[in-house]
């Protein structure tokens, strides 16, 4: 798996599944009975490449697979991992479930937010670094607060180790 | 072992021998440990004989249901020349549970082995192995284990040379807590939104894309091979005198205890034991005040009645609760109850899939309740609705979900009644600002 965050936006307008990236799909198809099982996959594909999911991709997905736009929206707004607005250049997913939150897991993601610039969850900071959300389990409950950075998945998280973490993405 | 620390002298260690061991990962070092033997003897073995002796080792699901596995490959139509499934769950995503996880870290090759070995027991010649999104090393380890077993013709048309088809395809998931539900995990393989199907029909009969499908937990699967190589009875033998609940069990330990990590216990173990000596109790100066034994979905327990629990499916349903995924969260005399059972709530509002009426509304109209008793506007009515709405919540709806929100409510409201009042008459400070 490769991050690739925050792309410009002129490339937003080039098709994904085209040539090689057509052909790897294509390739997934004998893994599956049919093509639809290929929309997860597909959607990971399109996110891998341009960091997030536009209703242009959208389109484009849908006639690669045989499905309908609107189908292929519902399914992605389903699923909290697919971003459909750009984000920062690094994409930081912090868990406060439960036993994360009796560990200090929400001075954790204030920190976090601080730190980054962003300031509210959600948001984008101001030099297009970081977007920082608040998310459920990412099961790693013995090493809390566990924190992913793209597709870093860094453990034992605090409130003082977060300067020196944010300083690793620039 | 207790992962990250060092074994403890009463683990059973059969699963989680090689966590830590880089050495592992890969096929010549799982080779070398002893691995694939177990799968080349299943291979060797008629899928009947195979079947029953993973129903005599009494191994039951560890995902969470805890129901018998060699009895579920069982219920899987024989000749009925259709194409068969295994789905392996490694979506691991109930709250307290990360055991599946370090499994895939550090052993991926016993997930592998596993997996082939039920795919042959099931007759299905693809197996899925569903990891859940945000387990990016897991995903990686998992990718190129997969790679060096079909190099090492583990896997494809001929695989260990048994002349049978098994194949492996993992599927990530992208961010949805009911895609560990399995018929929610099948429409999200099939490439749909993960809503839970009704059950009739049951997976076996019509589960992922219609066929016969078996759906195992990765903790299940990687029992396996050491059934088979060292016998249903060895495994049958790895237990504390209950032979309802047999074999190892790794339970992930968080919260307020010194050494967490995944203790792998052999079932029967009491609980006393595994908080105060494996896990090295609370911190000092604390004492324990409630633990929630089997993921975020079971009743919470007390201290006492923690303490008196023997770990096993029957010796946690004794105390009111269940062991679940063996998710073991653990809270000291400074957890807040009233903002835990808050924050589980809003945990199923946020992953409630809102297909059925009782959880769309229910598990989030008791989070905007325990919202306004957490700011200190709660009222002696709100009990009784939160147990109405508990109730309505519980036995009514496709899946789980929302039982497993009104598990921590009721259960949060019987057993420490008195903080919740604290709130309500101000001798609490307000928790939250502000509620809806």
């Amino acid at each position: 798996m490769s991050a690739a965050h925050g792309h410009p936006a002129e490339q937003v307008h080039e098709p994904v599944f085209v040539g090689e990236t057509l052909a790897e799909l294509e390739r997934r198809f004998t893994e599956y009975p049919t093509k639809q099982a290929l929309l997860l996959p597909a959607l990971w594909m399109i996110q891998e490449r341009r960091g997030w999911i536009s209703e242009q991709a959208i389109g484009e997905v849908a006639a690669v697979l045989g499905l309908t736009p609107a189908y292929v929206k519902g399914v992605v707004t389903f699923y909290t991992m697919y971003h459909t607005h750009p984000v920062g250049r690094h994409f930081i997913q912090v868990c406060t479930t439960s036993p994360c939150g009796l560990c200090g897991a929400e001075e954790t993601l204030r920190a976090i937010v601080e730190h980054s610039g962003c300031g509210e969850l959600g948001a984008t900071s101001p030099d297009g670094r970081f977007t920082v959300i608040e998310v459920e389990c990412l099961g790693a409950c013995g090493f809390p607060t566990p924190v992913l950075v793209d597709d870093d998945f860094i453990e034992n998280v605090t409130p003082e180790t977060v300067p020196a973490l944010l300083e690793r993405y620039r | 072992m207790g992962y990250p620390h060092p074994s403890h002298p009463r683990e059973q260690v059969l699963l989680s021998k090689y966590f830590g061991d880089s050495g592992a990962r890969t096929y010549a070092g799982w080779v070398d440990r002893g691995g694939y033997q177990g799968l080349r003897k299943a291979l060797g073995m008629s899928r009947e004989a195979l079947i029953e002796e993973v129903k005599a080792s009494g191994l039951r699901g560890r995902g969470g249901a805890g129901f018998p596995t060699g009895l579920k490959w069982s219920f899987m139509p024989k000749d009925d020349g259709k194409p068969h499934y295994l789905v392996c769950n490694a979506d691991e995503s109930e709250p307290g549970t990360f055991k599946d996880r370090e499994i895939m870290r550090w052993t991926p090759h016993a997930l592998i082995e596993g997996c082939a070995l039920a795919a042959y027991a099931i007759a299905a010649e693809r197996c899925y192995i569903y990891i859940r999104g945000e387990f990016t090393e897991p995903w990686s380890v998992m990718t190129e284990a997969v790679r060096e077993a079909y190099a090492n013709g583990v896997l494809g048309r001929n695989a260990l040379g048994s002349g049978h088809r098994i194949d492996i395809t993992l599927h990530r998931g992208a961010g949805a807590y009911i895609c560990g539900e399995e018929t929610a995990m099948m429409n999200s393989i099939e490439g749909k939104r993960g809503n839970p199907r009704i059950k009739p029909p049951f997976p076996a009969v019509a589960g992922l894309f219609g066929m016969p499908t078996t759906i195992n937990n990765v903790e299940t699967l990687a029992a396996t091979p050491h059934i088979v190589l060292q016998g249903a009875a060895f495994y049958k033998s790895l237990c504390l005198g209950n032979p309802k609940s047999t074999g190892t069990k790794l339970i992930s330990v968080c919260g307020h205890v010194q050494r967490p990590g995944n203790y792998e216990i052999t079932m029967g173990t009491p609980m006393r034991e595994l908080i105060y000596d494996m896990c090295g109790g609370m911190r000092p100066g604390r004492t324990l005040k409630a633990v929630i034994p089997g993921g975020s979905s079971v009743p919470i327990m007390t201290a006492d009645e923690a303490e008196t629990c023997i770990t096993d499916y029957e010796g946690v349903i004794e105390k009111g609760s269940m062991l679940g995924s063996g998710g073991m969260i653990v809270m000291d005399d400074s957890a807040d109850m009233v903002y835990q059972v808050w924050r589980l709530a809003r945990f199923y509002a946020h992953e409630s899939c809102a297909q059925c009426t009782q959880c769309r509304e229910g598990t989030a109209w008791t989070t905007r309740i325990l919202e306004r008793i957490l700011a200190g506007k709660g009222k002696e009515a709100d009990f009784q609705l939160l147990l109405d709405l508990s109730e309505q919540m519980t036995g009514k709806t496709i899946c789980v979900l929302s039982d497993s929100c009104a598990a921590p409510i009721v259960s949060g409201i019987q057993k420490f009644r008195g903080e919740f009042e604290a709130y309500m008459s101000g001798a609490r400070r307000p928790a939250l600002a502000s509620a809806l």
